[in-house]
């Protein structure tokens, strides 16, 4: 089971999903609790670091053991992916090309002039790539 | 085969029972028994010696896909047109239906409208009558719309219990899907060079791109859903660089044109919109453009006709189509263009299966295409009322404002004749200048007699000969006058020739229409005002010339004055 989670700067969601689709909701909420851990991050660092920046959690309660990675862009839009601990095969520089292949996508909703920043993305093209990088992960 | 398709039995080979023929054809070489129920199997297309493979196969995917996407809003499921449903009775209906249109652009000889009755025909057998009726209605509607060839004739006979519902949509979607080449994503011609106008509307250079807030304000017109906008933008961007070049532009107003008229936008840019294939297209040279530009606006609709015969709709049809989707096209209108587009395309089908026929290319049919706009156009702006003929009107009259050598040219041609027996075009507008020129031009008399012969001379050169040995003598002899002395002696001679023009002009009248006359006086200006032109700069240059001279004087007599100065100390002393 794996998830990722979409923020633009205010925090609000643009992009939520998750590959199992039960316990979504809970899901939902790792990804918001995640959110102030990021922002912890930021404001931690004094320069904000234009490279991929991750977050690793560990595990956050006894019961469940899952990985909560983040990752910000230059505009404050953080990325959060939600993996499953079980997944020991996942290195770190899989997660690194994960997040980049996301931004990319991002970026590319972005150039679209229908696309207002802030909106819920509904691309159809970053839903495929999603989806098929959560398919490797799980 | 014939008797199974019931050929035998009604006589003829309506498009049913061509249709069903095929079927079984392809069944027969598939190795199924020849049985009407064999053909509700999936099958093959039927191979035709004529044919080349390639065409099958390449038509063969795109028909899927809209086999499939027809079947899709009146199942009026949840659509993802690659996707099939599983529902059980869905999967028949989609079945033979897409199976027919493979075959039908497999068979050269079919016509556009066939692929469309072979799968109603299918559907019709295969389907439930939901599924059935729809069809039968647009079909039938088509053939009541259409003229009656013989081969629509049989088809008349479905009933038609139409449902209303949509029953334009239905129609442009059974029209898009009878593709010649069966595929609602191949931009035709005209489509194409409407789009490059389009672009060059928005941004001149065809090279350069258009930029996203300038693209989305010219897409946001067609008034589509922005949802759908920012699909359409994320499949015919490819690059995703927020900027369309013209390959991009064209796949993004195509996909615009086919979503307004209900076509469900795919998932992945379909081949024949990729920017490197629609590259090759789009530099093709654009030859109706300006045919498109100034085309009627108000013709809406038009886009299921667009689809409906994409290799032949004219160009007309084409702008009204997209410009109504910009002005939010009626379905009225549409039915009605329809009507009369299709009265259009039936005629060119037949002239033009032959030459597909031929070679089943890509680019024989671009080529084709082209050379059937042409044709096309010109019935289309007949039926516009000829609101832009391919060629302009003839001229009302031969003369008209530009007054050039070679209208006189061919004018004098004309008059050559009329020349022989006497008759002078009049000269009489070239007079008045004359005058005041002769005022300044006295003293040296000598040098300007040559130059006042030449321009007369010249002017009569752009003329025909017979102009010119007609006018040479009236224009010198007012020169050699004007040279001499008084204004009025000019006018006398020069009179003269008009008198007698003017003279000749009544004897003339009752040969000449009117117009002729009052065009030929207009073209006798026109050489007048010439001459004057040029009679004008050889007085110019005169002007300067003796300008200079004078220059030249006034310095010896200041040499001489000044030699005079200082000899005259010593004859005083």
């Amino acid at each position: 089971p794996s998830q990722c989670g979409l923020f633009c700067s205010q925090n609000y969601p643009l992009y939520i999903r998750s590959v199992p689709t039960e316990n979504e909701l809970k899901f939902h909420y790792t990804v918001h609790t995640s959110l102030d851990v990021v922002d912890e991050k930021i404001s931690a660092m004094g320069k904000a670091l234009v490279d991929q920046r991750e977050l690793y959690l560990g595990l956050l309660y006894p019961t469940e053991d899952y990985k909560v990675y983040g990752y910000v862009t230059n505009s404050k839009v953080k990325f959060v992916m939600v993996v499953d601990s079980s997944n020991t095969a996942l290195r770190d520089n899989e997660i690194r090309s994960m997040f980049r292949k996301l931004h990319n996508s991002y970026t590319d909703i972005m150039c679209n002039p229908f696309y207002n920043p802030g909106d819920r993305i509904h691309s159809r093209a970053f839903d495929t790539m999603v989806n098929s990088m959560m398919m490797q992960v799980c | 085969i014939t008797e199974v398709c019931g050929a035998k039995r009604v006589g003829y080979f309506g498009p049913a029972q061509f249709y069903i023929a095929l079927k079984l054809i392809a069944a027969a070489q598939s190795g199924f028994p020849v049985r009407i129920e064999s053909i509700k199997n999936e099958l093959p297309l039927p191979r035709f010696m004529a044919l080349k493979n390639d065409t099958e196969v390449r038509y063969g995917t795109p028909a899927e896909f809209h086999g499939v996407k027809f079947q899709v809003p009146h199942a009026t499921s949840e659509k993802n047109s690659f996707k099939r449903t599983d529902e059980g009775d869905k999967q028949e209906p989609k079945s033979p239906p897409m199976s027919p249109i493979c075959s039908p652009p497999a068979s050269p000889s079919t016509y556009q409208r066939i692929p469309l009755s072979y799968g109603y025909g299918k559907a019709r057998s295969g389907l439930e009558q939901q599924h059935g009726a729809p069809y039968e209605v647009r079909h039938s509607a088509h053939q009541q719309d259409g003229p009656s060839s013989g081969n629509y004739g049989a088809k008349s006979a479905l009933t038609c219990s139409a449902p209303n519902r949509s029953l334009s949509v239905e129609r442009e979607q059974q029209d898009s899907s009878t593709q010649y080449s069966d595929d609602p994503w191949r931009i035709t011609e005209e489509q194409r060079d409407y789009y490059v106008n389009q672009f060059r509307s928005l941004q001149p250079d065809l090279n350069a791109f258009i930029s996203g807030s300038v693209a989305k304000n010219f897409f946001t017109k067609s008034k589509l859903p922005i949802p759908e906008l920012s699909h359409i933008w994320e499949l015919s961007d490819a690059d995703c660089d927020g900027a369309l070049t013209l390959a991009e532009f064209c796949a993004a107003f195509h996909l615009v044109v086919a979503r307004k008229n209900g076509y469900q936008l795919p998932e992945t840019l379909p081949e024949t919109l990729l920017p490197e294939y629609l590259q090759a297209a789009c530099l093709k040279p654009m030859r109706d453009c300006a045919l498109f530009d100034s085309y009627p606006e108000p013709l809406p609709g038009s886009q299921q006709t667009r689809e409906f015969s994409r290799t032949e709709k004219s160009s007309a049809e084409e702008v009204p189509d997209n410009s109504a989707l910009l002005q939010d096209g009626k379905k009225d209108n549409k039915q009605a263009l329809k009507v009369s587009t299709t009265l259009k395309a039936i005629p060119k089908e037949f002239q033009h299966l032959t030459v597909k026929a031929a070679a089943q290319e890509p680019n024989a049919l671009r080529a084709r295409p082209r050379s059937r706009s042409y044709s096309s156009t010109s019935i289309d702006d007949a039926m516009k009322k000829g609101e832009e003929p391919p060629t302009p009107p003839p001229r009302p009259q031969k003369s008209h404002s530009r007054a050039s050598s070679l209208d006189l040219n061919k004018i004098f041609q004309q008059n050559t004749q009329a020349v022989k027996s006497g008759w002078l075009p009049p000269p009489p507008p070239a007079l008045p200048p004359r005058p005041s020129v002769s005022q300044t031009e006295q003293p040296s008399e000598v040098e300007l007699h040559p130059q006042m012969n030449r321009p007369p001379s010249q002017a009569e050169e752009n003329s025909s000969a017979k102009k010119e040995v007609v006018l040479a003598q009236p224009p010198s002899k007012p020169a050699r006058r004007k040279l001499r002395t008084e204004a009025q002696g000019l006018e006398t001679p020069e009179l003269s020739p008009t008198i007698n023009v003017t003279s000749s002009l009544p004897a003339v009248k009752p040969h000449l229409p009117v117009q002729k006359q009052s065009s030929k006086q207009k073209r006798a200006i026109q050489t007048a005002i010439r001459k004057n032109k040029e009679a004008n700069a050889v007085l110019a240059r005169l002007n300067s010339e003796l300008q200079q001279q004078l220059k030249e004087v006034h310095k010896e007599r200041i040499a001489l004055e000044t030699q005079l100065e200082q000899l005259r100390p010593v004859t005083v002393l």
